[in-house]
């Protein structure tokens, strides 16, 4: 049997997190596209569109990302598609992050007054100009803060993903939980490790919702 | 291709999670709230230390996944002697977690209150409890009810990786129904859509409770 020490735990962990790392990015960039145009398609005002979002909003948030997981994971495989943990990982994670994305901005652009619309009317703007000069300025600094903030619960989401068997933090924690039977410390090693990823975003969102509620 | 009629066998199984899915949900709301709300006070108004701890606290939680704290608490704790029940340590992982959450949200209801009431509760002579339990607590909640509304739900759909530690609740049941039936896609999308349903039938019960608890508005 081969003996771990800690040195060999947190060596294991810390490969296992670039996992972790790249999953998380993979999936908040996929996030953030597929929010963007949900967000450019409810902008067009057609009340089908923005039914069907909301549906799509009220779906994603209403059900345990670990479903959409499986769902992703043993769903898409029924129909002929052979699709890694990988994969499903990144398609399931991606959809719930848009979800939440579509909805916090949602809030940025509506808080928005109306009378700049109309103003940018007046002023001979085109929809997408004033999109392009007057909304979208505004509304990247009010919505930089909670984004940012939403990261964390994307970094924390991967965490699920070991449940399908994609090996990252989690997993490899298991794993080194079997072979070690020393759970108590291996997941403190890997509470600590998630952490010290998500510490850092959660300050960076709230130095910057200070920042930009003091300058408003 | 589909067939749902491959999962009515298995109704039973469903109904049996469904129920644990919604106790421990329920129980986990009710104590991770009150824990919360204590741990706001104690975070706003208590002694420095004491915020400090609590602020410790909340931050871990905040910022470490569900999952990991699970099996923190179900493999981490009894091998230093805490034996618990998968159960058991699923409910205290929601209670943990939700507690958490909720000292955040209620703190900034608390934070919110205009000085003046305290200052009114106290030149009419009311203790600092009295202030807090009869004038202060109650708006504050009000305040980020719908906050506090969308974290309970968040958290009872946290309870499905509960699963993962042979807890025997909802998701349990689909990959129970599936490994039997191998009707995968039908079992978690029935599944996906009774956790809709939960989210949606909570979302109407914290408004009904909401608008008892803030009835004083009407009364005026």
């Amino acid at each position: 049997m081969i003996e771990f020490s800690n040195y060999d735990i947190i060596r294991n962990l810390l490969i296992a997190t670039q996992w972790t790392v790249l999953l998380s990015l993979a999936a908040f960039a996929g996030g953030i596209s597929v929010a963007l145009c949900l967000t450019a398609a409810r902008l067009t005002k057609n009340p089908a569109l923005a039914g069907l979002i909301k549906l799509y909003v009220e779906v994603f948030q209403g059900t345990p990302l670990l479903m959409q997981m499986f769902l992703c994971f043993f769903g898409l495989s029924l129909v002929g598609l052979n699709i890694s943990a990988w994969n499903a990982a990144v398609l399931s994670l991606t959809l719930f992050t848009s979800a939440f994305l579509v909805e916090i901005w949602r809030g940025c652009i509506d808080t928005l007054p109306k009378g700049q619309w109309e103003a940018s009317r007046c002023l001979g703007l085109s929809f997408l100009q004033t999109l392009r000069y007057v909304v979208l300025p505004q509304a990247f600094k009010v919505a930089l803060a909670p984004s940012i903030g939403f990261s964390v619960q994307v970094v924390k989401g991967t965490a699920l993903a070991s449940v399908i068997g994609f090996v990252e933090l989690t997993k490899a924690g298991t794993m080194l939980n079997n072979a070690t039977f020393e759970p108590f410390k291996v997941f403190a090693f890997v509470a600590l490790i998630y952490f010290a990823l998500c510490y850092p975003l959660s300050l960076t969102s709230k130095i910057l919702e200070k920042k930009f509620n003091v300058s408003r | 291709m589909l067939d749902f009629a491959a999962l009515l066998p298995y109704s039973h199984v469903f109904i049996h999670g469904l129920i644990t899915t919604v106790e421990i949900s329920l129980l986990a709301t009710v104590l991770g709230l009150v824990l919360g709300v204590t741990f706001a006070v104690a975070r706003q108004y208590g002694a420095t230390w004491l915020s400090r701890v609590v602020n410790v606290y909340v931050e871990l939680i905040r910022n470490t996944p569900f999952i990991v704290q699970l099996f923190f608490i179900f493999f981490g704790l009894p091998s230093i002697g805490f034996k618990l029940s998968a159960w058991e340590a699923g409910t205290i992982a929601m209670v943990v977690n939700l507690a958490a959450y909720s000292t955040e949200i209620i703190r900034a209801g608390l934070a919110s209150t205009p000085k003046g009431q305290w200052e009114a509760g106290k030149v009419l002579g009311l203790s600092f409890k009295q202030t807090l339990f009869r004038v202060v607590i109650i708006p504050a909640i009000e305040k980020i009810y719908p906050a506090l509304t969308s974290q309970c739900i968040i958290v009872m759909l946290g309870s499905a990786v509960l699963s993962q530690i042979s807890v025997q609740d909802l998701t349990y049941a689909a990959n129970f129904v599936q490994s039997r039936n191998f009707r995968s896609f039908e079992s978690y999308l029935v599944t996906a859509f009774l956790y809709l349903f939960l989210a949606i039938l909570m979302r109407k019960a914290f408004n009904l409770i909401g608008k008892r608890l803030f009835s004083y508005r009407a009364e005026r």
